[in-house]
Protein backbone atom coordinates (compact mmCIF):
# COMPACT_ATOMS: atom_id res chain seq x y z
CA UNK A 1 0.00 0.00 0.00
CA UNK A 2 1.03 3.71 -0.54
CA UNK A 3 2.47 5.05 3.14
CA UNK A 4 0.38 8.07 4.10
CA UNK A 5 -2.32 7.63 1.31
CA UNK A 6 -5.40 6.08 2.91
CA UNK A 7 -8.06 3.85 0.33
CA UNK A 8 -10.67 6.41 0.52
CA UNK A 9 -8.34 8.83 -1.17
CA UNK A 10 -7.46 6.74 -4.17
CA UNK A 11 -11.31 5.54 -4.39
CA UNK A 12 -12.29 8.87 -4.91
CA UNK A 13 -9.91 9.22 -7.71
CA UNK A 14 -11.24 6.67 -9.47
CA UNK A 15 -14.71 7.46 -8.75
CA UNK A 16 -13.64 10.99 -10.19
CA UNK A 17 -11.66 9.31 -13.51
CA UNK A 18 -15.35 6.72 -14.16
CA UNK A 19 -17.54 9.51 -13.93
CA UNK A 20 -15.02 12.12 -16.12
CA UNK A 21 -15.37 8.69 -18.83
CA UNK A 22 -19.35 8.40 -18.30
CA UNK A 23 -19.19 12.25 -19.09
CA UNK A 24 -17.01 11.87 -22.42
CA UNK A 25 -19.47 9.17 -23.41
CA UNK A 26 -22.45 10.95 -22.52
CA UNK A 27 -21.20 14.36 -24.69
CA UNK A 28 -18.92 13.16 -27.84
CA UNK A 29 -20.11 12.19 -30.87
CA UNK A 30 -17.10 10.94 -32.88
CA UNK A 31 -17.26 7.41 -32.04
CA UNK A 32 -13.32 6.96 -31.70
CA UNK A 33 -13.97 9.71 -28.73
CA UNK A 34 -16.67 7.50 -27.23
CA UNK A 35 -14.09 4.58 -27.59
CA UNK A 36 -11.13 6.78 -25.81
CA UNK A 37 -14.22 7.43 -22.67
CA UNK A 38 -15.14 3.53 -22.38
CA UNK A 39 -11.60 3.17 -22.01
CA UNK A 40 -11.52 5.42 -19.39
CA UNK A 41 -14.16 3.97 -17.51
CA UNK A 42 -12.83 0.73 -17.96
CA UNK A 43 -9.31 1.60 -16.49
CA UNK A 44 -11.33 3.29 -13.45
CA UNK A 45 -12.61 0.17 -12.43
CA UNK A 46 -9.71 -2.08 -12.87
CA UNK A 47 -7.44 0.37 -10.43
CA UNK A 48 -10.82 -0.49 -8.04
CA UNK A 49 -10.17 -4.08 -8.10
CA UNK A 50 -6.24 -3.69 -7.72
CA UNK A 51 -6.68 -0.73 -4.54
CA UNK A 52 -9.38 -3.21 -2.92
CA UNK A 53 -7.26 -6.12 -3.28
CA UNK A 54 -3.98 -4.59 -1.99
CA UNK A 55 -5.30 -2.50 1.39
CA UNK A 56 -8.36 -4.94 2.11
CA UNK A 57 -7.05 -8.52 1.21
CA UNK A 58 -3.22 -8.23 1.05
CA UNK A 59 -2.79 -11.88 0.95
CA UNK A 60 -5.08 -12.72 -2.39
CA UNK A 61 -3.99 -12.22 -5.74
CA UNK A 62 -8.08 -12.19 -7.07
CA UNK A 63 -7.86 -8.14 -7.74
CA UNK A 64 -5.02 -8.57 -9.94
CA UNK A 65 -6.36 -11.45 -11.81
CA UNK A 66 -9.12 -9.59 -12.52
CA UNK A 67 -7.54 -6.60 -13.46
CA UNK A 68 -5.14 -8.64 -15.85
CA UNK A 69 -8.45 -9.99 -17.82
CA UNK A 70 -10.08 -6.50 -17.75
CA UNK A 71 -7.19 -4.98 -19.56
CA UNK A 72 -7.01 -8.16 -22.32
CA UNK A 73 -11.02 -7.59 -22.48
CA UNK A 74 -10.45 -3.66 -22.97
CA UNK A 75 -7.90 -4.59 -25.56
CA UNK A 76 -10.04 -7.22 -27.87
CA UNK A 77 -12.84 -4.69 -27.19
CA UNK A 78 -11.00 -1.41 -28.88
CA UNK A 79 -9.24 -3.93 -31.37
CA UNK A 80 -13.29 -5.00 -32.57
CA UNK A 81 -14.12 -1.96 -32.39
CA UNK A 82 -11.39 0.57 -34.69
CA UNK A 83 -12.43 -2.38 -36.60
CA UNK A 84 -15.42 -1.73 -37.47
CA UNK A 85 -14.99 2.04 -37.28
CA UNK A 86 -12.59 1.56 -40.03
CA UNK A 87 -15.00 -0.53 -42.17
CA UNK A 88 -18.08 2.12 -41.31
CA UNK A 89 -15.54 4.84 -42.44
CA UNK A 90 -15.78 2.88 -45.74
CA UNK A 91 -19.13 2.48 -46.57
CA UNK A 92 -20.20 5.93 -44.97
CA UNK A 93 -17.02 7.66 -45.16
CA UNK A 94 -17.90 9.31 -41.50
CA UNK A 95 -17.33 8.07 -38.14
CA UNK A 96 -20.24 10.61 -36.68
CA UNK A 97 -22.75 8.41 -34.41
CA UNK A 98 -25.40 10.60 -36.51
CA UNK A 99 -24.74 9.66 -39.80
CA UNK A 100 -24.77 5.83 -38.36
CA UNK A 101 -28.69 5.08 -39.45
CA UNK A 102 -29.02 1.67 -40.45
CA UNK A 103 -27.23 -1.31 -39.72
CA UNK A 104 -27.61 -2.43 -43.26
CA UNK A 105 -24.12 -2.32 -44.95
CA UNK B 1 7.35 11.22 -0.25
CA UNK B 2 5.05 9.09 -1.58
CA UNK B 3 1.71 10.60 -0.81
CA UNK B 4 3.03 13.75 -2.74
CA UNK B 5 3.69 12.11 -5.55
CA UNK B 6 0.15 9.89 -5.41
CA UNK B 7 -0.96 13.40 -5.05
CA UNK B 8 0.79 14.58 -7.76
CA UNK B 9 -0.06 11.18 -9.82
CA UNK B 10 -4.03 11.76 -9.13
CA UNK B 11 -3.98 15.90 -10.31
CA UNK B 12 -2.31 14.89 -13.89
CA UNK B 13 -4.38 11.67 -14.05
CA UNK B 14 -7.57 14.42 -13.20
CA UNK B 15 -6.77 17.16 -15.01
CA UNK B 16 -5.80 15.01 -18.57
CA UNK B 17 -8.56 12.79 -18.35
CA UNK B 18 -11.23 15.95 -18.24
CA UNK B 19 -9.05 17.17 -21.48
CA UNK B 20 -9.15 13.69 -22.84
CA UNK B 21 -12.86 14.34 -22.93
CA UNK B 22 -12.94 18.00 -23.71
CA UNK B 23 -10.92 18.50 -26.24
CA UNK B 24 -11.64 19.36 -29.72
CA UNK B 25 -8.46 17.64 -31.38
CA UNK B 26 -8.96 14.21 -31.78
CA UNK B 27 -5.60 13.54 -31.80
CA UNK B 28 -4.37 15.44 -28.73
CA UNK B 29 -7.30 13.76 -26.73
CA UNK B 30 -5.76 10.30 -27.54
CA UNK B 31 -2.69 11.92 -26.52
CA UNK B 32 -3.95 13.63 -23.08
CA UNK B 33 -5.60 9.59 -22.52
CA UNK B 34 -2.25 8.02 -23.17
CA UNK B 35 -1.28 10.17 -19.83
CA UNK B 36 -4.25 9.39 -18.00
CA UNK B 37 -3.14 5.65 -18.33
CA UNK B 38 0.55 6.26 -17.68
CA UNK B 39 -0.90 7.52 -14.46
CA UNK B 40 -2.61 4.66 -14.11
CA UNK B 41 0.58 2.63 -14.49
CA UNK B 42 2.13 4.78 -11.66
CA UNK B 43 -0.77 3.91 -9.28
CA UNK B 44 0.12 0.32 -9.90
CA UNK B 45 3.85 0.72 -9.67
CA UNK B 46 2.96 2.45 -5.76
CA UNK B 47 1.46 -0.16 -4.81
CA UNK B 48 3.97 -2.91 -5.60
CA UNK B 49 2.35 -4.53 -8.50
CA UNK B 50 5.06 -4.13 -11.19
CA UNK B 51 3.51 -7.22 -12.86
CA UNK B 52 0.61 -5.32 -13.49
CA UNK B 53 2.14 -2.00 -14.43
CA UNK B 54 4.50 -3.38 -17.13
CA UNK B 55 1.54 -5.30 -18.16
CA UNK B 56 -0.77 -1.75 -18.37
CA UNK B 57 2.23 0.13 -20.18
CA UNK B 58 2.92 -2.77 -22.75
CA UNK B 59 -0.95 -3.12 -23.41
CA UNK B 60 -2.37 0.37 -23.34
CA UNK B 61 0.73 2.52 -24.47
CA UNK B 62 2.46 0.29 -26.94
CA UNK B 63 -0.82 -1.07 -28.17
CA UNK B 64 -4.30 0.22 -27.44
CA UNK B 65 -3.39 3.96 -28.14
CA UNK B 66 -1.12 3.08 -31.10
CA UNK B 67 -4.09 1.39 -32.73
CA UNK B 68 -6.29 4.44 -31.61
CA UNK B 69 -3.95 7.10 -33.29
CA UNK B 70 -3.72 4.64 -36.27
CA UNK B 71 -7.54 4.39 -36.95
CA UNK B 72 -7.75 8.38 -35.85
CA UNK B 73 -5.36 9.02 -38.88
CA UNK B 74 -7.39 6.77 -41.13
CA UNK B 75 -10.55 8.28 -40.55
CA UNK B 76 -10.27 11.78 -39.75
CA UNK B 77 -8.54 14.95 -40.64
CA UNK B 78 -6.48 16.28 -38.13
CA UNK B 79 -6.82 20.02 -38.67
CA UNK B 80 -10.55 19.32 -38.17
CA UNK B 81 -12.40 20.73 -35.16
CA UNK B 82 -14.63 18.23 -33.01
CA UNK B 83 -18.66 18.65 -33.28
CA UNK B 84 -19.52 20.23 -29.23
CA UNK B 85 -22.68 18.72 -28.00
CA UNK B 86 -25.72 21.46 -27.02
CA UNK B 87 -25.88 23.05 -24.00
CA UNK B 88 -28.57 21.13 -22.92
CA UNK B 89 -26.53 17.65 -23.84
CA UNK B 90 -23.88 19.02 -22.05
CA UNK B 91 -25.12 20.09 -18.46
CA UNK B 92 -28.00 16.87 -18.29
CA UNK B 93 -24.33 15.20 -18.51
CA UNK B 94 -22.86 16.61 -16.08
CA UNK B 95 -25.44 16.86 -13.73
CA UNK B 96 -25.99 13.08 -14.57
CA UNK B 97 -22.43 12.49 -13.75
CA UNK B 98 -22.22 14.98 -10.67
CA UNK B 99 -25.10 12.98 -9.04
CA UNK B 100 -23.37 9.49 -9.85
CA UNK B 101 -19.64 10.52 -8.76
CA UNK B 102 -21.74 11.67 -5.25
CA UNK B 103 -23.91 9.18 -4.82
CA UNK B 104 -20.46 6.65 -4.86
CA UNK B 105 -18.45 8.95 -2.66
CA UNK B 106 -20.88 9.05 -0.49
CA UNK B 107 -21.36 5.33 -0.45
CA UNK B 108 -17.51 5.02 -0.23
CA UNK B 109 -17.13 7.31 2.69
CA UNK B 110 -19.99 5.78 4.53
CA UNK B 111 -18.29 2.53 4.41
CA UNK B 112 -15.76 1.38 6.96
CA UNK B 113 -12.93 -0.15 5.19
CA UNK B 114 -10.75 -2.09 7.03
CA UNK B 115 -7.34 -1.65 5.74
CA UNK B 116 -4.44 -4.29 6.93
CA UNK B 117 -0.46 -2.44 7.05
CA UNK B 118 1.12 -4.17 4.28
CA UNK B 119 4.43 -3.70 2.19
CA UNK B 120 3.71 -7.30 0.68
CA UNK B 121 5.87 -7.23 -2.62
CA UNK B 122 4.78 -9.60 -4.91
CA UNK B 123 6.68 -11.84 -7.64
CA UNK B 124 5.89 -12.86 -11.05
CA UNK B 125 6.16 -16.49 -10.49
CA UNK B 126 3.44 -16.24 -8.10
CA UNK B 127 1.08 -14.59 -10.23
CA UNK B 128 1.77 -16.99 -12.92
CA UNK B 129 1.37 -20.18 -10.62
CA UNK B 130 -2.30 -19.08 -9.74
CA UNK B 131 -3.12 -17.91 -13.49
CA UNK B 132 -2.11 -21.48 -14.19
CA UNK B 133 -3.66 -23.64 -11.34
CA UNK B 134 -6.07 -26.10 -12.14
CA UNK B 135 -7.13 -26.37 -8.07
CA UNK B 136 -9.26 -24.44 -6.16
CA UNK B 137 -8.91 -20.87 -6.81
CA UNK B 138 -6.81 -21.24 -10.08
CA UNK B 139 -7.75 -19.38 -12.92
CA UNK B 140 -7.06 -21.90 -15.59
CA UNK B 141 -10.53 -21.88 -17.22
CA UNK B 142 -10.79 -17.82 -17.38
CA UNK B 143 -7.32 -17.94 -18.58
CA UNK B 144 -7.62 -20.39 -21.30
CA UNK B 145 -11.19 -18.56 -22.22
CA UNK B 146 -9.26 -15.31 -22.46
CA UNK B 147 -7.12 -16.62 -25.42
CA UNK B 148 -9.82 -17.97 -27.17
CA UNK B 149 -11.11 -15.03 -26.80
CA UNK B 150 -8.14 -13.24 -28.47
CA UNK B 151 -8.34 -15.38 -31.28
CA UNK B 152 -11.63 -14.72 -32.19
CA UNK B 153 -10.81 -11.51 -32.15
CA UNK B 154 -8.19 -11.42 -34.40
CA UNK B 155 -9.47 -13.24 -36.83
CA UNK B 156 -12.97 -11.25 -36.69
CA UNK B 157 -11.46 -7.43 -36.94
CA UNK B 158 -9.28 -8.76 -39.92
CA UNK B 159 -12.70 -9.96 -41.28
CA UNK B 160 -14.53 -6.98 -40.57
CA UNK B 161 -11.63 -4.05 -41.68
CA UNK B 162 -11.31 -6.25 -44.80
CA UNK B 163 -14.82 -6.13 -45.41
CA UNK B 164 -15.86 -6.01 -49.04
CA UNK B 165 -12.87 -7.08 -50.91
CA UNK B 166 -12.79 -10.59 -49.26
CA UNK B 167 -16.88 -10.94 -50.60
CA UNK B 168 -15.81 -9.83 -54.10
CA UNK B 169 -12.69 -12.83 -54.01
CA UNK B 170 -14.87 -15.20 -53.96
Amino acid sequence: MIAGVSIYEILTVTTLLFFIGIYGFLTRKNMITMLLSVELILNASAINFVIMNKYLFPENLEGVYFSIFIIAIAAAESALAVAIIINLYKLVTSVEVEDTETMKY
Amino acid sequence: MERILFYFLALVMVVFAIKAVTSRKMLRSVIYLLFVLMGIAGIYFMVDYTFLAAVQLAVYAGGVIVLIIFSVLLVHHIELRLDVATATRKWAALLLSALGAGLTLFAIYSYPFQAVENRNVTEIEVIGAGLLNTGDGGYILPFEVISILLLAVMIGAIVIAKGEKLENNK
